[in-house]
């Protein structure tokens, strides 16, 4: 090992040690977990049990006390409402970036102070902005329902983040609400790296500026919208803060975060709550690589 | 505490631990409670024993919800951490931290018999008393009494007579004008407290508790589903949907405003009720909760309660346990119960006329007290937050009518089956 290797090793080793401490220790620690029947009572006394957290009478998959089938489980309810909000979100969430960055991309007066105003929403905690909506939509003295009978749109206050058929739908909300203004900044970054003579040729040539959009804009930000779309479904799928704080977490709402830690912390079973943490790693994993491949994104300049 | 005087103590402390090892004074933090007022009535009696013995007694304001401060707690211990030397122990927690506490009975000489022998059975864990009763519980229904009174309604025995008054003053409030109005507020958010209101409607149908005392798996029954029923009939007519969002002081705030009929909640919220800035102040009447009909029906409200424990990783256990015994003296409880309606665990106090004048109810519902039905966390001991989330989110399904109440115990019983596994 020449000189040179071995500074840049020395150089490394305490980032090394740190991250083997604080990250590659606990992750293991948390692995070998889902292989145990754990208590926080006493982490010490484990019981391995191999894969029956995962599988079998008491295991989280292919479960015979499941009497309603997986997908009425509680594990099976919070996959679905995981994809459920990450798939409406994003998707919402991306159209609304989009708009907004082409709109932030035009020549006007006040566009800088315009382009910082809009990431106010984004630069606020989650936890904040989770209990400033949870006020603002409450189902008595919310302000969303105040304006909503003042303008006469409903006959009567609705409970936003309680109702089973609207508690979903507020915590998506508040989520394009909130990270919209991050995609619209992505969005941006790549339409202004766009190079200006297309769209001088398309403007000699008279080009229809919706035809110009489908047929230059869109595929030129191509990439750079997909891999902004992939840093959003990773977000999305491990959403925690503002189900938890925005609404009363109950089966309609519950992700699969939130089960993980209704279990490893409320009801203090470590080895199951790690089987599910494990699992949703693995679940997160596999539909990043779905992702990935059914776009055909590419992360690295030379694949 | 002014900085000054922090300073000053500090360095008091300091000198102390130089100078004279043997008068040590220690810091001791005790956890008074989460909301204001619990936090206000505790720290006068702490500050109060800490300026009388030269300690100093900091506070640490634990979670609201009691699911979230177990869980608190728990981490704390699991990484056997001495920075809180007395916690507050809910009256379902001492079979789930029984490895964490210490025993009190070297220091308490014997006064635990003055308290309620019931609450001193449910601390005392393999022989040793691992908590000093601090205050009960049980829930109760609180009502308007001018409102009964406008209306020509008792106040009510049954579910049923709640009902149907809550529905006839709802629709009288709201034609003259109170536009929100509603005929009963109660605790339907996923935690703890939901689990106390189920356990209260289960009881009164006399569908039993969940659990036997023997560790069977009872909930699959007719009359807990119709507990269920019932109580999901309430939710979109007397009361809005948004208790299902609701805890305590959610609950507490719609009726202290005098924008409710009836509330199911525990007793702190007389006092409060019945402060100088209250809206309904001198209006409000207390009754045991109703009762539902069929085989076994009675009366029924949740046992609750707090004690006050000290940490097995305190630094100061000896120092801790003085606090603890003062904290639960005769003279802090009566004071409490007077200021705060912290119902005292010393049945002395009942008879105490400066406490029955304060509180009434006190000495009506010493019954009820004394009747109130236990949550299972004795039988199932370290998997009990687990039972409770399983009835919580049942509970919550049936009430959003997200599944009917049949299927809901139906499936309840398959998910304990799941969390005892072989054994509690």
């Amino acid at each position: 090992m020449n000189n040179r290797v071995r500074t840049a090793w020395l150089f490394l080793a305490p980032m090394l040690l740190l991250m083997g401490v604080v990250a590659v220790w606990p992750l293991l620690r948390s692995v070998w977990f889902a292989f145990t029947e754990t208590n926080i009572n006493n982490l010490g006394a484990s019981r391995f049990i191999g894969l029956e957290n995962f599988f079998g009478p008491y295991g989280l998959f292919f479960n015979p006390n499941y009497v309603d089938g997986f997908w009425a489980s509680d594990w099976g309810t919070a996959i679905r409402n995981t994809f459920q909000f990450a798939f409406v979100s994003v998707a919402l969430e991306t159209l609304a970036g989009l708009g907004l960055a082409l709109l932030l991309n035009q020549e006007f007066k006040g566009r800088t102070f315009v382009r910082t105003a809009v990431l106010v929403p984004w630069a606020i905690p989650t936890i904040v902005s989770a209990k400033m909506w949870g006020w603002m939509l409450h189902d008595q003295f919310g302000v969303v329902n105040q304006l909503l009978l003042d303008w006469g749109l409903i006959a009567e206050k609705i409970a936003w983040t309680a109702d089973a058929g609207t508690a979903m739908w507020s915590v998506v909300a508040v989520d394009v609400w909130k990270t919209t203004p991050f995609m619209a900044l992505l969005i941006l970054a790549a339409l202004q790296t766009l190079p200006k003579d297309c769209y001088e040729a398309a403007r000699v040539d008279g080009v229809h500026p919706l035809r110009l959009f489908w047929k230059v804009t869109l595929p030129l930000i191509r990439q750079p919208l997909l891999v902004a779309m992939v840093f959003r479904l990773l977000d999305a799928l491990r959403v925690f803060d503002l189900i938890y704080v925005l609404t009363s977490n109950d089966s309609s709402t519950i992700s699969m975060s939130g089960l993980v830690m209704r279990e490893m912390v409320d009801a203090g079973n470590v080895g199951f709550g790690s089987a599910a943490s494990t699992s949703l790693f693995l679940i997160i994993m596999l539909s990043a690589l779905l992702f990935l491949r059914v776009t055909r994104v590419k992360l690295a300049e030379s694949a | 505490m002014p900085l000054i005087h922090r300073l000053v103590t500090g360095l008091a402390l300091l000198l102390a631990g130089a100078f004279a090892p043997a008068l040590q004074a220690a810091t001791v933090t005790i956890a008074c409670g989460a909301s204001a007022p619990e936090i206000e009535h505790c720290m006068k009696h702490a500050e109060a024993w800490a300026k009388k013995t030269g300690h100093t007694v900091r506070n640490f304001t634990q979670p609201a919800n009691a699911t979230a401060a177990l869980a608190v707690y728990r981490q704390l211990f699991a990484a056997r951490s001495g920075d809180i030397d007395i916690i507050r122990v809910d009256i379902i927690w001492p079979g789930i931290l029984k490895d964490h506490l210490i025993d009190l009975k070297p220091y308490s000489r014997g006064t635990e018999s003055e308290h309620f022998p019931a609450i001193v059975a449910n601390n005392t864990v393999d022989g040793k008393l691992l908590g000093m009763p601090w205050y009960t519980d049980t829930g109760l229904l609180f009502y308007r009494t001018d409102l009964l009174q406008k209306y020509g309604r008792p106040p009510p025995i049954t579910w049923d007579e709640m009902a149907t008054t809550a529905a006839i003053v709802q629709a009288g409030e709201r034609a003259t004008g109170a536009k929100d109005f509603q005929g009963f507020v109660f605790q339907a958010k996923s935690s703890e407290s939901l689990t106390c209101n189920a356990i209260e409607w289960i009881a009164s149908f006399g569908g039993g508790r969940l659990v036997d005392d023997q560790g069977a798996i009872t909930i699959n029954n007719p009359q807990a589903a119709r507990a269920l029923a019932t109580a999901a009939k309430w939710i979109g007519t007397i009361s809005s949907v948004g208790v299902l969002n609701y805890a305590e002081e959610d609950a507490r705030g719609v009726f202290q405003n005098g924008q409710a009929l009836f509330m199911r909640n525990w007793p702190y919220a007389w006092s409060l009720a019945q402060s100088p800035d209250s809206p309904v102040r001198g209006k409000v009447g207390v009754s045991a909760l109703p009762r539902g009909d069929g085989p076994g029906a009675r009366h029924a409200g949740t046992l609750g309660g707090w004690q006050l424990s000290v940490t097995r990783y305190s630094k100061h256990p000896a120092v801790a346990a003085d606090l603890v015994l003062h904290m639960a003296s005769a003279a802090v409880q009566k004071d409490r119960a007077i200021r705060g309606s912290f119902n005292p665990t010393r049945p002395a106090l009942y008879k105490d006329p400066a406490v029955i004048a304060a509180n009434a109810f006190m000495a009506n519902l010493l019954g009820t007290f004394e009747e109130s039905v236990a949550r299972p966390s004795g039988v199932a001991g370290l998997k009990y937050p687990s039972v409770s989330l399983a009835l919580t989110n049942t509970a919550h399904d049936v009430l959003a009518r997200k599944t009917t109440p049949e299927a809901a115990v139906r499936k309840l019983e398959g998910q304990l089956k799941l969390v005892r596994r072989e054994r509690w």
